[in-house]
């Protein structure tokens, strides 16, 4: 079909525009806007009426004009190429080379909106990947094909971790290596330089396809860059059989373009002016992940969030932990007294860890040790409320030693160095040393064949 | 009679278009939109213009291109051959789709609900000459092992005479098996609208409990036959968990899981587990009695409002051939959103939080589907609603969960902070209630009479506890007399040994009513044999350092369902070991 060309505009407001529809148009296909100069902006169709094109556009409407912006309808949804080129690329937000390499060569597009999974054709993920966190393989362990997202704030360890669990993840039982998906929208340079550095670090980088809208780029292309590297990501995992793990970072700024482009819609808005489709849009983007029958790949995603205020009921984390299998929550106050990884064990949570862990997987008394340490810890947090009351002195003697195991909880079992690389028996054994600070009897959720086995041995 | 209606789109915004040329098409059909034939449902017209929601994703759909009324409502097919099956919200089945487009779902997929090829061994119950009218059943074919198909005569056909009937044998779901004195011809399976409820003779007051062989739900707030439930929860605390448990477990012939909005991989996981767990009483997988409904969160929105009402019709017809079913809807809060997303486009004046003003009333309908009925066979069949309710940040007070706790009569609150203690079924004893407790209560009193009184004195200890637990927080447990400090340690037993439940366990995952009455029955025994111990002068402190007091909080997992008799002489053995205590302290 031949590209023409539409003249001029009728309204221009934000990051849409709006023009008369003088041809047959496609809902959801891409556009491309010149103004006065030529320049090339990209832009996508929302919406069409009897008489007007809603469009909004990956950039700057500053400079347009009403009379002297020329569009251009390419009959084609937003595209990206694939090959196996992309690994080691560097990509802006819209999918196109940063690194000053030419495109991707290849004669495969596709459409960066992927199509939904079948359920029926989903695989369940089992496979467990071991991080080398005591605080995630412990008690929220990561699954191959799980989307685990990082709850966190400002001025928390988030990249620092997530870089961590870069370097460190790995199958116990095969040499499969990760392929790095890494999208970043929003954050700074020196982030993404960051992440750069630490792939550079561990010998990866030619293994890594990045996709950066930094913080400078315009707000509404991050609304692109997420399905733009998940896009690239189904490829690999899908085509090419690679194991791929996604590092988004930082959804929080990609949910405000998107609330950015719905006001300026007039949209009627839902929680703290968020769209209600947001929940729709979020789950478009996280159930991407996951493994398929058939197909020996997978995509496990590993969003980033920095909860606006630390607040866990804003609707971003909020909606996030409705769709995704688990959140790892990170806490200011430990992060204060200075424990690294700071993970907040009771609100974190892995769903997917039930059939990946246990004999064969990890080791078979994982699962009621991690149970056991969850409900101890859980009774360590209302003691000290209670002690910042009634101090430690009026505390029965059971409560005393909880209130050791706690302390040592957080010492022992959560803190270790960025570098630390623990092996799932270590993070096990650490966890039955805890335990037996406490009398027996309070260890209620673990079998006694476990308690004999392990308990005894740890003294 | 016009067959179809055709019309051109004119606008598009995201799922919901505008077509002209649609005069002729009725409100609410079914319509093909575009080329690629995507459904579509009308769900307005204004001179001429329809609008119209699309269940499929239509991105890169062209103005211009045609869009196609059949002037029939959107309806589901209903015939033998649903069972263990796994459909989208369109009632279309996902394995199917797998075969055509491979493991990604490609919109405007047409397939057959039903498989056509597939041959039933029709046994007629009926004769030549026999009257029949709507509802009544002709004849069966044995489904699966553990549910036998009634076919039925379909809704809205006059009342008449058979004229022939063909012979037990072999045939396809299309094959004319009546033929009535006015010619209508009755095959295995007809359509249905998902959007009208499916007629019955009357609506009868609800008697049996659902067992679910969850304690804190059959002991404390039961569900009755026919009953709606709600379960709201904060993400994280255990809706879907306890959703499968239900699915696995309560004593309904047939489920119904709707799937709506949902993670991909729950739908995986149950589609693994059920056809490999084995129903206790029966033998054979629990797949063979279940249908599921898959419409994930990824999946067109539209579609996600429409797979309640598919849901919901599949089950009223297994309540009409007289079985007790249970929909289990995870999550209504999804399907609300849906509304609103939709209404949204529609640009409709919102009410509260952007939900349109109608979701109090839509909510209604569907759970006014469930209850308990006699069928035109003069059978009961009864559908019990579970609806799973995901409130934003977990606060009961917005709109779903209010407007939910109208229409239901059992209310199962999820806590986040028994969930972060990982409490599972994280279910309060507290926020929760159940109105059922009348209807239900005959059936418990078959099992112990002691039912009720046992119930009531666990509920009042947990709540003693919590408000001692106040005190606690002010004074610290030191203070607090023998007396007091007793209840604050059977309410940790009634948590640890009751309340809490293993899904991982094998022994501890179901229990049966008679384990559930023993259970508690012990804990409450060991209350009142150390509350007459302490009157008499024991330190609580020596009670404390029985031994027994563990092995009750491990009894849920040491004595199983068959084992019933352990538990008189576990009883037997509490009694002695507070004989001995008390000889030495009194």
């Amino acid at each position: 079909m031949s590209r023409i060309e539409s003249v001029g505009l009728v309204k221009i407001e934000g990051p849409l525009i709006i023009m008369e529809k003088t041809r047959p148009v496609h809902f959801d296909e891409v556009i491309k806007i010149f103004d006065d100069r030529r320049n090339e902006q990209t832009g996508k169709v929302l919406a069409v009426d009897e008489k007007h094109v809603i469009a909004q556009v990956f950039g700057y409407t500053s400079g347009l004009s009403i009379k002297n912006t020329n569009v251009e309808f390419l009959d084609t949804p937003m595209k990206i190429a694939v090959s196996r080129d992309l690994l080691g690329r560097v990509f802006n937000g819209l999918g196109e080379p940063y690194d000053g390499l030419p495109q991707i060569f290849s004669d495969d597009y596709r459409n960066i909106n992927g199509s939904s999974i079948n359920p029926y054709s989903r695989e369940y993920p089992k496979d467990f990947i071991q991080t080398g966190i005591s605080a995630i393989d412990g008690l929220t362990t990561l699954i191959r094909g799980q989307k685990l997202p990082i709850f966190s704030g400002n001025g928390l360890p988030h990249n620092i971790l997530a870089a961590q669990i870069v370097r460190q993840a790995k199958l116990r039982y095969s040499d499969d290596k990760f392929t790095i998906v890494f999208a970043a929208m929003g954050v700074k340079h020196d982030v993404a330089q960051y992440f750069i550095e630490n792939f550079e670090k561990s010998g990866v980088l030619s293994n890594v396809v990045m996709y950066l809208s930094l913080a400078d780029s315009p707000s509404v292309e991050r609304l692109i860059t997420p399905r733009a590297a998940l896009t690239a990501a189904e490829y690999l995992a899908f085509d090419l059989d690679m194991h791929v793990l996604v590092i988004l970072t930082d959804m929080t700024n990609y949910c405000e373009a998107l609330r950015e482009v719905a006001t300026s819609r007039g949209e009627i808005p839902s929680r703290k002016g968020y769209p209600g489709y947001l929940y729709s849009d979020l789950a478009s983007i996280y159930e991407r992940a996951g493994k398929i029958k058939g197909k020996n790949g997978s995509i496990t995603q590993i969003p980033v969030l920095s909860m606006p205020n630390d607040d866990i009921t804003n609707p971003i984390p909020d909606l996030t932990g409705y769709i995704t299998e688990g959140q790892i929550v990170l806490d200011r106050e430990l992060n204060q007294k200075n424990i690294y990884p700071p993970i907040a064990g009771l609100p974190s949570l892995s769903r997917l860890m039930k059939d990946g862990i246990g004999e064969g997987m990890t080791r078979e008394d994982h699962r009621e040790i991690s149970s056991q340490l969850f409900s101890c810890y859980s009774k360590v947090k209302e003691l000290r409320a209670l002690v910042a009351i009634i101090g430690e002195e009026e505390l029965t003697e059971t409560d005393k030693k909880y209130l050791e195991f706690g302390l040592e909880f957080e010492r022992k079992f959560l803190t270790q160095s960025p570098n630390e690389d623990r092996s799932i028996e270590i993070t096990l054994d650490i966890g039955w040393q805890l335990l037996n600070i406490l009398p027996e009897e309070e260890l209620y959720k673990i079998n006694r064949k476990f308690i004999d086995k392990y308990l005894k041995k740890s003294t | 009679m016009i067959n179809s209606v055709k019309g051109k789109i004119i606008s598009i915004n995201g799922p919901i278009i505008k077509a002209t040329g649609m005069d002729e098409a009725g409100m609410l059909d079914v319509v093909n939109v575009g080329k690629n034939e995507l459904v579509g449902e009308i769900i307005k017209l204004d001179q001429g213009i329809a609008t119209i929601q699309v269940y499929e994703d239509n991105s890169m759909m062209e103005t211009g291109e045609e869009v196609v009324s059949f002037k029939r409502p959107l309806s589901v097919l209903l015939g033998p051959g649903l069972l263990e099956g796994i459909y989208d919200g369109l009632q279309r089945p996902l394995k199917d789709i797998a075969n055509m487009t491979g493991c990604f779902i490609q919109p405007g997929v047409k397939t057959y609900p039903l498989d056509l090829k597939k041959k039933w061994h029709f046994i007629p119950i009926l004769n030549k000459n026999d009257k029949v009218s709507q509802g009544i059943k002709i004849g069966y074919v044995e489904e699966t092992e553990l549910i036998r198909h009634f076919i039925m005569i379909p809704p809205e056909v006059k009342a008449a005479k058979i004229k022939s009937i063909v012979k037990e044998g072999d045939y396809t779901i299309n094959d004319t098996i009546v033929v009535l004195d006015n010619d209508q011809e009755i095959k295995m399976c007809h359509y249905h609208p998902v959007r009208r409820s499916r007629p019955y003779l009357k609506k009868l007051t609800l008697k049996e409990p659902l067992i679910t062989g969850l304690r804190i739900i059959d002991m404390f707030y039961p569900l009755a036959k026919g009953g709606t439930a709600a379960i709201p929860g904060g993400f994280g605390t255990g809706k879907t968990m306890t959703q499968h448990s239900l699915a696995k477990w309560s004593d309904a012939d047939v489920i119904v899981y709707i799937g709506c909005g949902e993670r991909g991989n729950e739908m995986t996981d149950v589609l693994n587990e059920f056809p490999k767990l084995i129903d206790p009483k029966t033998n054979q997988p629990l797949m063979k009695r279940t249908i599921m409904i898959a419409n994930t969160s990824n999946m067109p929105v539209a579609a996600r409002e429409v797979s309640i009402y598919t849901g919901i019709t599949l089950a009223e017809y297994y309540r009409d051939m007289g079985y007790a079913v249970a929909v289990m809807a995870d999550s209504t809060s999804r399907w609300a959103e849906a509304l609103r997303e939709l209404s949204g486009r529609l640009e409709e004046m919102p009410a509260e939080e952007g939900f349109p003003a109608y979701l109090p009333s839509r909510l209604a309908e569907f759970y006014e589907r469930a209850g308990l009925i006699n069928t035109f066979n003069n059978e009961e069949g009864s559908i019990s609603i579970i609806g799973a309710v995901s409130p934003p940040g977990g606060d009961f007070s917005e709109p779903v969960t209010q407007h939910t706790k109208r229409f239901i009569r059992c209310f199962w609150a999820l806590d986040k902070n028994l969930a972060n203690a990982r409490h599972y079924p994280a279910i309060s004893w507290l926020d929760s209630y159940s109105e059922y407790l009348n209807e239900v209560m005959d059936e418990w009193y078959k099992i112990d009479s002691d039912y009720e009184n046992i119930r009531t004195e666990a509920l009042t200890i947990l709540k003693t506890e919590e408000k001692l637990n106040q005190i606690v927080k002010l004074i610290g447990p030191e203070s607090l007399p023998d007396n007091q400090r007793l209840i604050l340690l059977t309410a940790e037993m009634l948590k640890k040994g009751y309340l809490q439940q293993n899904s991982f366990d094998e022994i501890d995952m179901y229990a049966v009513p008679e384990k559930q009455i023993y259970l508690l029955k012990i804990i409450i025994e060991f209350y009142n044999l150390s509350n007459k111990a302490i009157k008499k002068g024991t330190p609580l402190v020596k009670i404390k350092e029985l031994k027994i007091i563990d092995e009750i909080n491990r009894l849920k997992s040491t004595i199983s369902n068959k084992e019933i008799v352990k538990f008189e002489e576990f009883l037997n053995n509490l009694r002695s070991s507070f004989e001995n205590l008390l000889n030495i302290y009194t």
